[in-house]
């Protein structure tokens, strides 16, 4: 509760006092170390992809992949660049997770209204329907899915992919947002209803607007969940020119012309718009996790 | 992610008391609000799912009309030694995305609460919780292919240049059990950990420092104030975090498409993609089906297994307060 709280305000946690800073033992540095040497592993793969991507072949052969390079040789990333045509899988990648967090978040709405706020009977039973969409495994719909989309012309049409994701999202909106309206201000929306406000009005002119920044967190998830997904792109989209990021890059590892460079650099350029929105979005995700998870 | 089911009191929806704008037609006004979603959720979910049911009923390649066959998948499946394999594997998922990085999970994010974030200052914690969460918002291929070209077989692939450089022999990492389904491992902890320590340090913001305070009076020391008073605190998280953790590892498929592919001679085999490969390579559409519906009931009991649980063990906690 109090995460949500935090994501419907906006307000931080309540930072726990911290005294003592000045007393380290040397047992603190020792744990310090620790913790140190652990986080240098789990980046220990990001440097790797990052000197080995501006590397050229030579050089990687002679020096080996830890150190760094000699000259900046940029021919990994060009010759990845052109074989995928990266800026045009960039853009079906914003297009679909655009589109897909924009049409999520107003479905999500919709239904934690009237679930929520309208509190319809028998809404525990439809939340859990509708968490469904997000629990099962997405083989378990792939065939149906794949076979309906071939034969109203859908296959290989990123329409395909907006429309699953944009209801496998708004599951988990629905989910979120129904507790969070469950709690919403009471004497808020019976003044607005004395006012004459009409339910369509409440929900555009008041609980949308004081809504605004969990919705603004579920935006911003979706998008990079959608983002990051796999499976059903790889399925639905089969041509070149309607892949996503992750599947092309994935296609391209089948490649044996791929030298190890190479590999290295389409590793980089699949993580750069990913660091990007980790860098702008970090406070939101760390946020939207904890609110996820302490509901 | 989450589906999170916390103490009864908050997660379950709001009591069923009559409410607000209640001026025309009551609340079945509302239902007009769900259609859209309803409508989607029909098309997109509860039919091919129903479908697919139906599905693992029959033989199918993808053309004509599927062939009824009654429940000969069915009886293939139970003595499928691939599929055994493929759920065997599940459990060794759910050990390197579930156990491992709880554990660890939990220690770093105390470490970093505790120590870190009290004697080096709040700044440096925030930046190693960051780098250990980092490889959480990698695309899975991604993060699949980062780790495949490391362990790339040959001489050219970075961890053998390594080797290498040390003067020990390449090693054939995918090519040969266990360090395949090892290298695989590896990687969902690497990319794992960061999820349960961030849950985790949230989750440490609610521990009363007081009680800490008290406890360190009384002589009580760190793992001691650590199992008594941390783990009984955040006691939900861990709940939540082993849910859609154990979930996540009984649907992995990215990373088994990517790295291993099922390899060697399906030794790494995961139901998802020995599902896929029925629908997709084979054309046993009919038998993926039938995998998938497996999984499906599992992910299903799983989660209904781990409510209970978590609802019995509320209740017992509260008729003991």
């Amino acid at each position: 509760m109090h995460a949500t709280t935090a994501i419907v305000t906006g307000t931080p946690g309540k930072a726990r006092p911290r005294g003592g800073m000045t007393k380290k033992r040397p047992v603190d540095w020792l744990l310090l170390a620790l913790v140190v040497v652990g986080a240098v592993l789990v980046i220990a793969p990001f440097y790797l992809v990052l000197v080995n991507s501006f590397k050229s072949p030579v050089d990687y052969a002679t020096s080996g992949p830890l150190a760094l390079p000699e000259a900046l040789d940029f021919g990994g990333i060009i010759k990845f660049w052109e074989r995928v045509n990266f800026p045009e899988k960039v853009w079906n990648s914003i297009l679909i997770a655009g589109v897909v967090s924009v049409l999520a978040v107003v479905i999500s709405m919709l239904n934690a209204f009237a679930i929520g706020i309208g509190r319809i009977r028998g809404r525990s039973w439809i939340v859990l329907l509708f968490l469904m969409a997000n629990l099962l495994p997405q083989e378990a719909l792939l065939y149906p899915l794949y076979f309906m989309f071939k034969s109203v012309g859908l296959y290989d049409n990123v329409w395909a992919v907006i429309i699953v994701f944009t209801v496998i999202q708004a599951a988990f909106g629905t989910y979120l947002l129904s507790s969070v309206y469950g709690t919403f201000p009471k004497e808020i929306l019976e003044a607005a209803s004395l006012d004459g406000a009409s339910r369509w009005q409440i929900l555009w002119r008041v609980v949308f607007p004081i809504s605004r920044p969990t919705l603004s967190v579920l935006l911003i998830f979706f998008f990079i969940w959608t983002w990051n997904e796999f499976l059903i792109p790889l399925t639905f989209l089969a041509s070149n020119a309607n892949q996503t990021v992750p599947v092309a890059i994935s296609v391209l590892q089948g490649d044996r012309l791929m030298d190890v460079t190479t590999t290295s650099a389409s590793a980089l350029l699949g993580i750069i718009p990913t660091l990007i929105f980790f860098l702008i979005f970090q406070r939101t995700l760390t946020r939207g996790i904890t609110a996820g998870a302490v509901k | 992610m989450s589906l999170a089911t916390r103490r009864e009191g908050r997660t379950k929806l709001p009591p069923e008391e009559p409410s607000i704008p209640q001026r025309r037609g009551g609340t079945g006004a509302y239902w007009i609000y769900l259609l859209p979603g309803f409508a989607l959720l029909l098309v997109v979910v509860i039919v091919p799912l129903v479908w697919n049911l139906y599905l693992t009923f029959t033989k199918w390649k993808g053309v004509r009309t599927p062939e009824f066959i009654g429940l000969e998948n069915w009886q293939k499946i139970l003595t499928d030694g691939d599929f055994w394999t493929s759920f065997t594997n599940s459990v060794w998922m759910i050990i390197a995305m579930v156990v491992v990085p709880t554990i660890v999970g939990l220690i770093v994010a105390a470490l970093l609460f505790d120590v870190v974030g009290r004697k080096f200052g709040g700044r440096v914690g925030s930046f190693l919780r960051a780098t250990y969460y980092l490889p959480q918002i990698l695309p899975i291929a991604v993060a699949g292919i980062v780790i495949g070209w490391i362990v790339r077989p040959g001489g050219d692939g970075a961890l053998n240049q390594i080797l290498g450089a040390l003067g020990l022999p390449a090693y054939d990492w995918l090519g040969q059990m266990p360090s395949a389904l090892i290298v695989l491992m590896v990687v969902m902890v690497w990319v794992q950990l960061g999820y349960p320590v961030v849950v985790f340090m949230a989750a440490l913001q609610r521990v009363d420092p007081e009680l800490y305070e008290a406890a360190e009076l009384d002589g009580a020391n760190w793992l001691q104030r650590f199992t008594s008073i941390t783990a009984s605190i955040i006691r939900p998280e861990i709940f939540v975090v082993t849910l859609t953790c154990t979930i996540a590892a009984l649907k992995v498929f990215g990373p088994v498409y990517i790295i291993t592919r099922g390899g060697p001679a399906g030794a790494t085999l995961v139901p998802a993609y020995y599902a896929y490969q029925e629908f997709f390579t084979k054309r046993n559409v009919g038998y993926g089906a039938t995998i998938a519906t497996v999984l499906t009931i599992v992910v299903v009991i799983v989660s209904i297994i781990f409510i209970r649980v978590q609802n019995s063990l509320e209740r017992k906690e509260r008729a003991g307060l």
